[in-house]
């Protein structure tokens, strides 16, 4: 197995206060990995620091082995590296499929290539086997601002697997989205992973979902790393069950 | 029902060419000048619409570009050398000039880049003012010829009207592929969510400096033919107000829509014609249509076309839903 | 050196209209993200209300308080009720764009109903020169600059020291808060209206005598307090009185020792300076508020 991921001592601070505080951790090639934590221990702004859209304050980032701190969020991005968000971030005015489109199209050839090339180069068939896969056939050419809430949820999350990507970053992936949808999601993911041998580190608050869907969970608390395991040994943990319940 | 809607889209488009092409051949001096500087200010505004309207970055300075674009051609063409390598020079120092622009758009947003730019304009006039040796100053360049095309003269009115539609058609058709090209998707993609866009690859940087460098250049293009219209150019057209012109022919035809700037350029420039019988009235008349109009719908006249479009297609993907729904209440 | 002394009194009295201006300016933009591209044309308007009301037989006293009533009227009361308040929800551009169609109004109508022509405009400083430190200066100049350095302070001591003045800068800074604590926004907002009006008719009062009443004579005063209160800081009242001054100064002196043609290019290199390496302006804190 080789680490897709590695995290070294990753310090973010704003103003005086340590939001991240020295966070290390190895993501192996197709492992599930749960970050999970209480409101304000710091998850969101690591992803954000790992994905180029904070600078650390101290610390480094390898992908494949590759040091990336510093690279722009896009660099990350083509090199493999995508992301879902907290809150819903798709292009209410674009059809489902352009959302798509627009999610793969960075991710062939340059920018002149993008201008003067072929005017798809592929990118509609693969648009439309995401489409298939998560099972949004009926609405692809739907404008995604009038899908429902758990709709557009599962096109964000259809959006960063469009280039096919080494590793995926999903924050809350399951928030807000009712409990049909969220099966859907989870075998989606599942099989996602097991099919394309895609990596996944995912912030999630609802437990059910991290415990079944992810190989080991990471828990973060005050900024720091709290604990790390299997779903099983991380529920048994006394500093955890201290972390969410003492507060 | 989208088939039919097609073809009258089509139908309309071809009878306005048409109507474009063949209502002017008996138009007076006047009324071909104001007709052709339409065609122009649209080019100009189409520009600005593409940095502004689908990229989402304000600028100011619009007219600057087409005041380069304008001087670049009287001076060259004054000179001997033809309108086509001076539409080349222009073109080329605009998308420079524009790509110099757009960098304070990566530090700043919002009513900062509009004063950046608003700063830019006002110093591209004092250089258009000051430059005797290269400009002429307040005296202007005169005599500006107006080019053949293909062979034919297009010294007098019509021919020249002529010419500014058919630049104005060829600059549609570029813009029409530009936008749907994936750069288009990448600019609006830039406006309506940056963040967003990085996290998806999307260089924002590079898109935002192409936005300004392409959106300048049309103004240059709008400028090359600007000279040859007025065949006299100082300038005092060229001031910021030029700019601030620009801005609400694309806000008030619609901000972000393919055909916004054809219709804001053509209430910039034809509405005050048709006022004229109020005498001095008629560019306060203007105004006051404009705040109206911003007041009654901020997206502009095809935002009003737009919203309306959607509640009907609302109303009738509800009426399906209904009718669905009754079926399967009646069906057993 | 002497002369220096000249430029930098003249400089500083144009400063100190220009930061009424700028003022305003800034206070609206806090209040209600308002960008009034029409604020040079205020200050143009008022000259002539009160021309208007001097043609109509009243002496120059009386004209001048119905004109400041006027303003208070029309570019307070009326400027917000019937384009800042539908527009607001709309958004910052189309708002300022239909500024920008209002400024255009403006001038059409001053000069379709008044004249195309500069008028001459009465000053309230007496003409004649004093001698201060042994030279000779202008009582208009000097005459402007303690007016103007009056209001100033009058505002400051407004804004810093009375209550009414907490709650509007507890306004400007955030509305929501303001409201919870129980500020009666509305009228707060309403008030910077009326003050920006009154800063204007002010501003008119003391500056037209010198450039003469015109109906373009807003273009070049507006941009002078765009580019004064940014370069000060689009978010603090004093930053926009410094930038004013600064402004004020830095435009004599560059007529003085820049080429006469490129004067007007100085100003608008600081603020382009400004705005890349310091947005918030001198004084200005960053801004925090997502507009």
């Amino acid at each position: 197995m080789t680490a897709v991921l590695e995290v070294s001592n990753i310090k973010k601070s704003f103003g005086g206060i340590k939001a991240v505080d020295g966070v290390s951790f190895d993501v192996q090639e197709g492992e599930i990995l749960g970050l999970i934590g209480p409101n304000g221990c710091g998850k969101s702004t690591l992803f954000n620091c790992i994905l180029g859209q904070l600078t650390p304050t101290d610390g480094e980032v390898k992908v494949d082995g590759k040091v990336v701190t510093g690279l722009r969020p896009s660099e990350l991005n083509r090199l493999g590296v995508s992301r879902t968000f907290q809150l819903l971030q798709v292009f209410p005015k674009l059809s489902v499929r352009e959302n798509l489109i627009l999610a793969g199209q960075e991710h062939q050839g340059n920018m002149v290539s993008r201008l003067f090339g072929p005017s798809d180069a592929g990118l509609t068939a693969a648009a439309d086997q995401i489409i298939g896969f998560f099972k949004l056939d009926h609405l692809a050419t739907e404008t995604a601002g009038g899908l429902s809430y758990g709709q557009q949820k599962l096109l964000d999350a259809a959006m960063a697997f469009m280039g096919g990507p080494r590793l995926v970053l999903l924050d809350e992936p399951a928030g807000g989205v009712n409990l049909t949808m969220l099966g859907d999601l989870k075998e989606r993911l599942a099989a996602i992973n097991r099919e394309k041998r895609a990596t996944f580190v995912v912030i999630e608050h609802n437990m059910e979902f991290v415990m079944s869907l992810c190989t080991r969970v990471m828990v973060m608390a005050e900024g720091r790393l709290l604990a790390m395991g299997t779903p099983g040994e991380v529920r048994a943990n006394p500093a955890v069950i201290e972390a969410y319940l003492g507060h | 029902m989208t088939a039919i809607g097609k073809y009258w889209r089509i139908a309309l488009g071809v009878a306005v060419i048409a109507a474009l092409i063949i209502v002017p051949m008996n138009f007076n001096r006047y009324g071909l000048y104001i007709l052709s500087q339409w065609a122009v200010m649209t080019i100009a505004a189409m520009g600005l619409n593409l940095t502004l309207g689908y990229a989402g970055q304000v600028s100011l300075a619009q007219g600057a570009f087409v005041g380069i674009g304008a001087y670049a051609a009287a001076i060259m063409t004054t000179q001997g050398m033809p309108l086509i390598v001076a539409l080349g020079v222009a073109i080329v120092l605009c998308f420079a000039i524009g790509w110099i622009l757009g960098y304070p758009a990566l530090r700043v947003q919002h009513h900062y880049l509009a004063f950046v730019t608003l700063a830019f304009s006002t110093l591209a006039f004092l250089v258009f003012r000051n430059e005797d040796w290269l400009t002429k100053g307040i005296y202007g360049i005169s005599n500006i010829p107006r080019p053949n095309v293909l062979g034919f003269a297009t010294n007098r009115p019509l021919p020249f009207y002529y010419f500014c539609l058919g630049s104005l058609g060829i600059v549609s058709l570029v813009m029409w592929w530009l936008i749907r090209s994936p750069w288009g998707r990448a600019f609006v993609a830039l406006r309506e969510n940056p963040v967003r866009a990085l996290s998806l690859g999307i260089d924002t940087r590079r898109y935002t400096l192409m936005a300004f460098a392409i959106g300048s250049a049309l103004g240059g293009v709008a400028g090359t033919l600007y000279a040859p219209l007025t065949q006299y150019i100082d300038p005092v057209p060229f001031n910021l107000s030029l700019s601030l012109d620009l801005l609400m022919m694309v806000i008030v035809g619609g901000s972000g829509f393919f055909f916004g700037p054809f219709l804001g350029a053509m209430i910039a420039v034809l509405l005050p014609e048709w006022l004229r019988f109020t005498q001095g009235y008629y560019l306060m008349l203007y105004a006051v249509a404009v705040m109206l109009l911003l007041i009654y719908s901020p997206t502009g006249i095809l935002g009003i076309l737009d919203r309306y479009l959607t509640e009907r297609r609302t109303k009738a993907a509800s009426a399906l839903r209904a009718v669905a729904k009754s079926r399967l209440e009646t069906a057993p | 050196m002497s002369n220096l002394l000249d430029l930098l009194v003249a400089g500083l009295a144009t400063g100190a209209i220009y930061a009424l201006v700028a003022v305003g300016f800034t206070l609206l933009w806090q209040t209600s993200q308002t960008i009034n591209f029409a604020q040079g044309e205020f200050v143009m308007l008022p000259a002539f209300l009160m021309l208007a009301v001097m043609h109509a037989g009243a002496p120059f006293w009386l004209a001048i308080i119905l004109g400041i009533l006027l303003s208070l009227l029309l570019l307070g009361l009326g400027f917000k009720l019937l384009l800042v308040d539908p527009m607001l929800r709309h958004g910052v551009l189309p708002l300022a764009i239909a500024t920008m169609a209002l400024a255009i109004g403006m001038k059409e109508a001053v000069k379709q109903f008044f004249s195309a022509e500069a008028s001459p405009f009465p000053s309230i400083v007496p003409a004649g020169d004093v001698w201060v430190l042994g030279r000779v200066v202008s009582l208009q100049s000097l005459g402007v600059l303690a007016l103007a350095i009056a209001v100033v302070i009058g505002l400051t001591a407004l804004l810093n020291r009375t209550s009414i003045g907490h709650q509007m800068q507890a306004t400007a800074q955030n509305p929501t808060v303001a409201r919870i604590i129980g500020v009666p926004v509305e009228r707060m907002i309403l008030l910077t209206f009326l003050i920006n009006a009154f800063l204007v008719a002010l501003a008119s009062l003391l500056i037209t005598p010198i450039y003469l009443a015109k109906f373009s004579s807003g273009e070049v005063l507006g941009q002078a307090a765009f580019i004064a209160a940014i370069v000060g800081g689009f978010n603090q009242v004093r930053g926009a009185i410094a930038g004013g001054l600064l402004i004020g100064v830095v435009d004599n002196l560059a007529a003085a020792y820049v080429s006469t043609q490129y004067r007007a290019a100085v100003p608008l290199i600081l603020l382009i300076v400004i705005i890349l390496f310091r947005p918030q302006g001198l004084l200005g804190r960053p801004e925090e508020r997502t507009v």
